[in-house]
């Protein structure tokens, strides 16, 4: 009988032996360091991909709205309201008109408020935005009511 | 004469000598590692804020949950807005509330725990709003403190979270000095702003600088020297946020505040 | 909702994705760690110093150990969001996160704990097996016990003066080992925090031996206690059992002054490191306090204000300066210690929450604060594992554990174990 004592030693080694075997078939075989060394840059790479597959909702893109919608586009773009881009108001658009054949339109007090609720903030472009207190300008009624968002301007007072 | 004890030894280490193959030794190989710290990739993305544009409509948060699939009532956001209110009596009240996915309509600044503090029109001194976002850090300590290598930064500069790699130890959202990691409620992974990698990688704009009216955000490549970002950041004087922990962040201010957090 | 938003309430400027995300578990496992290698340090005072008068407390606190060391990973495990992919630690391990070096060092320590404990057992399960396995129709239980103590012997039967003595030199060698590497799974567990270069409490160099010492303190001090309360009822069994057989010979008066020999020893040693412990905690105190960085406004706010009572009056009176004084007088009695102990472990377990808890008590804009609200009833599987009965459930884990695996490595001497068995 041979010295007894490295027993544990051995068994220990086997369970390593184990584990690195489990390793070679559990581990994806893109999984490795890639440009930015091991210690950014230890990953699986076909997960960049997954990634690029992700769904876009939004085409933000005033272009393919105006080729259904030229006149609403018109519209807009002479008012100080060009410069939000559609989806922000009629939300995503991918799909958009197969599906779905409608987008929801936001309409509501308080999406007008996000910019026009009046705050004097110096130092911040929102202090010149035309502003009003919320509290005090027609509480209970919607701003659609008597604007319309893509004339804003009194003139455009429906 | 072979015993039956030192046949089934034999066998063992035998079939253990077969299916293992040397790979399963390799976890790193160093002169893989050197021979990639070069730095190969034509793009990195950064960012540029411009703190004055900003009017903290929120938007941008909105349009962000919308295309990033981050359940719009869950309290965590992948981008938001803080505002900085600082009063004559030299005290700074800031808040964020809902990470600013409805805006900023009033001029209370919530407290927490259901409270808001009215703030006089007369006793603002200097008030204005910074949106917040990753910011794909240089050196990320989030990504160096990830035990399996589920997060981790591609080499155009965007740290990336493998969902189906992260086991959720919340380790990397300790990490952050920023704040801009937490758990996605549906995945139970780490989840984090990538400055919309599914859309930049192909051409577009990420969802909060298109949803933007006013400009006050813009995404650029820093090795372009003709990208107009690039050239704001290599031209103007740009602030960056928390500069002491040494992350090397790549998300550039104009205006920023020492009050900022 | 989101992970963390049950527990949290925050105040005043707190960023929107901040909540307390390491909870009650994280607590528990610097705790059940630092149970793991105290218990293993104070064992190896016998094994590798000498200390003779440790000799019945090495064996058992060495076998308590064993029993910690499969419940010390439980926390993680419950607290991980994904925790099947655990494994992942194992499989592609970022070794720049200090966790992911914690699998390679804690299967390292655990299998020195396993080795040690074949060698001091070794002889034991041969006795079991060889009677065994000449045993004509053994019954199907006598199968699964002859299977699993053949097992156990790792094929070694040999038994002679000569391979016992050598059995003695490798427990030495492996407890010699095993010191530094408990010190390192130890200190390591407070690395994982120290590191955190984003947390201003956690941030320094100080919290790995700060957890070292204390894991010491409050390993020895649950040894002392499983040990006076293992006493304690063998006692009353062996009275009751001298009742029924008046062969029994040992009066109660004598094992009595020798468990309390035993442990007035030990309570010096745990008197030793928890001064080791408190100075260096101090010590962490004052150098925050007279640099002042940028972080310390926030910091002293939470310390002797939000944390004022955790801190200073459950963790260092009650947990540190009560037990101390209680240890100090003259005359140690059985019941005094116990009271101690549970005291210093109380202690010690306020110092794991204020550290963990603590350091996610204010924001990262150090401009607001997060109060956590640990859930108490659980009414479904997420407030029951990151909740009080979670963390009691990991409490009691090493108990039930200890009793199943001190049926395989009799604790007490062996002859006793031997006649109690069969």
């Amino acid at each position: 009988m041979k010295n007894h004592v490295l027993r544990p030693l051995y068994t220990v080694i086997g369970l390593v032996v184990i584990v690195l075997i489990v390793r070679v078939f559990y581990v994806p075989k893109d999984f490795g360091v890639h440009e930015r060394g091991y210690m950014y840059g230890w990953y699986r790479e076909s997960n960049i991909e997954d990634w690029k597959k992700f769904g876009v909702k939004y085409k933000f893109d005033g272009d393919y709205c105006s080729g259904c919608h030229p006149l609403n586009h018109e519209n807009i773009m002479s008012s100080p309201h060009a410069i939000i881009p559609c989806e922000d108001c009629h939300g995503p658009a991918l799909g958009h008109p197969d599906n779905p054949a409608k987008l929801a339109v936001e309409r509501s007090r308080q999406h007008c408020l996000r910019c026009h609720a009046r705050l004097p903030y110096p130092t911040s472009d929102r202090a010149n935005i035309r502003g009003v207190n919320p509290d005090k300008h027609n509480p209970d009624v919607e701003c659609v009511m008597c604007h319309n968002p893509h004339k804003p301007s009194l003139e455009g007072l429906k | 004469m072979i015993n039956r004890r030192d046949f089934l030894k034999n066998t063992a280490i035998g079939i253990a000598g077969i299916t293992l193959p040397l790979a399963a030794f390799e976890i790193i190989r160093p002169e893989k590692i050197l021979a990639n710290m070069s730095g190969t990739s034509k793009t990195r993305w950064v960012f540029l804020v411009d703190t004055y544009k900003c009017v903290g409509c929120g938007l941008c948060v909105k349009a962000c949950k919308n295309e990033n699939e981050i359940p719009y009532d869950a309290n965590v956001t992948r981008t938001w807005v803080e505002r900085y209110v600082i009063t004559k009596d030299g005290k700074l009240h800031a808040d964020t509330p809902k990470g600013a996915r409805d805006g900023f309509t009033t001029s209370r600044i919530e407290l927490g725990q259901g409270k808001y503090e009215e703030i006089r029109d007369e006793d603002i001194i200097k008030a204005f709003f910074v949106p917040k976002l990753c910011n794909q850090c240089e050196n990320p300590p989030c990504v160096q403190v990830c035990p399996v290598g589920a997060t981790y930064q591609v080499p155009d500069g965007v740290v990336l979270v493998d969902r189906k790699w992260c086991i959720g130890c919340g380790y990397c959202i300790m990490g952050c000095p920023y704040g801009v990691r937490f758990f996605h409620p549906k995945y139970h992974t780490a989840e984090k702003c990538n400055f919309c990698y599914h859309r930049i990688t192909k051409g577009l704009k990420t969802a909060c600088v298109s949803a933007c009216p006013f400009g006050a955000r813009q995404i650029g490549n820093l090795k372009d020297p003709g990208d107009p970002v690039t050239k704001v950041i290599m031209t103007e004087r740009v602030g960056i946020l928390k500069e002491e922990y040494g992350t090397k962040p790549q998300v550039f201010y104009l205006g920023l505040d020492r009050e900022v957090k | 909702m989101t992970h963390g938003e049950l527990w949290t309430i925050k105040e005043l400027f707190v960023y929107p994705n901040e909540y307390i995300y390491w909870s009650v578990q994280i607590v528990m496992y610097p705790f059940m760690t630092g149970l793991v290698a105290g218990a293993f340090v104070l064992s190896s005072l016998y094994h590798v110093f000498g200390i003779t008068q440790l000799k019945e407390m090495a064996r058992f606190a060495l076998v308590f150990s064993f029993a910690l060391l499969f419940a010390a990973p439980m926390p993680i495990v419950l607290h991980l969001q994904h925790p099947l992919r655990g494994i992942n630690v194992f499989m592609t391990p970022h070794f720049t996160s200090a966790i992911a070096a914690f699998g390679i060092v804690f299967s390292t320590y655990g299998a020195i704990v396993a080795s040690e404990l074949w060698f001091l057992y070794r002889k034991h399960f041969v006795g079991i097996a060889l009677p065994l396995k000449e045993k004509q129709d053994k019954t199907l239980f006598e199968w699964f016990k002859y299977l699993v103590f053949c097992a156990l012997t790792l094929g070694v039967y040999d038994i002679s003066e000569e391979s016992l003595h050598r059995d003695e030199k490798a427990i030495k060698i492996l407890a010699g080992i095993g010191i530094p590497v408990a010190c390192f799974l130890h200190g390591y567990a407070g690395f994982i925090f120290g590191s955190v270069k984003a947390n201003a409490l956690w941030m320094t160099p100080l919290m790995p031996v700060i957890f070292i010492m204390s894991a010491i303190v409050s390993g020895i001090a649950l040894c002392m206690l499983t040990y006076i309360v293992t006493m304690e009822i063998r006692k009353f069994l062996a009275s009751r059992r001298k009742a029924a057989d008046s062969r029994y010979h040992q009066s109660p008066g004598e094992a009595a002054s020798a468990e309390l020999g035993v442990i007035r020893i030990t309570a010096k040693y745990l008197l030793f490191f928890l001064i080791f412990a408190i100075s260096l905690e101090l010590l962490d105190f004052v150098f925050r306090g007279y640099t002042a960085v940028k972080s310390w406004d926030v910091l002293r706010s939470v310390i002797y204000g939000k944390d004022f009572i955790n801190i200073f009056l459950l963790q260092y009176t009650i947990g540190n300066l009560i037990p101390f004084i209680l240890f100090l007088i003259p005359g140690l009695t059985l019941r005094r210690a116990v009271v101690g102990v549970i005291l210093v472990m109380f202690g010690v377990f306020m110092m794991r929450w204020n550290v963990v808890i603590g350091g996610q008590a204010f924001s990262l804009s150090f401009a607001g604060y997060m109060h956590y609200h640990i859930p108490v009833w659980p009414h479904d599987w997420e407030t029951f594992k990151e909740g009080v009965m979670g963390a009691l459930a990991i409490f009691i884990m090493p108990f039930v554990l200890f009793w199943f695996i001190s049926r395989i490595f009799p604790v007490f001497s062996h002859e006793e174990a031997h006649s109690e068995k069969l």
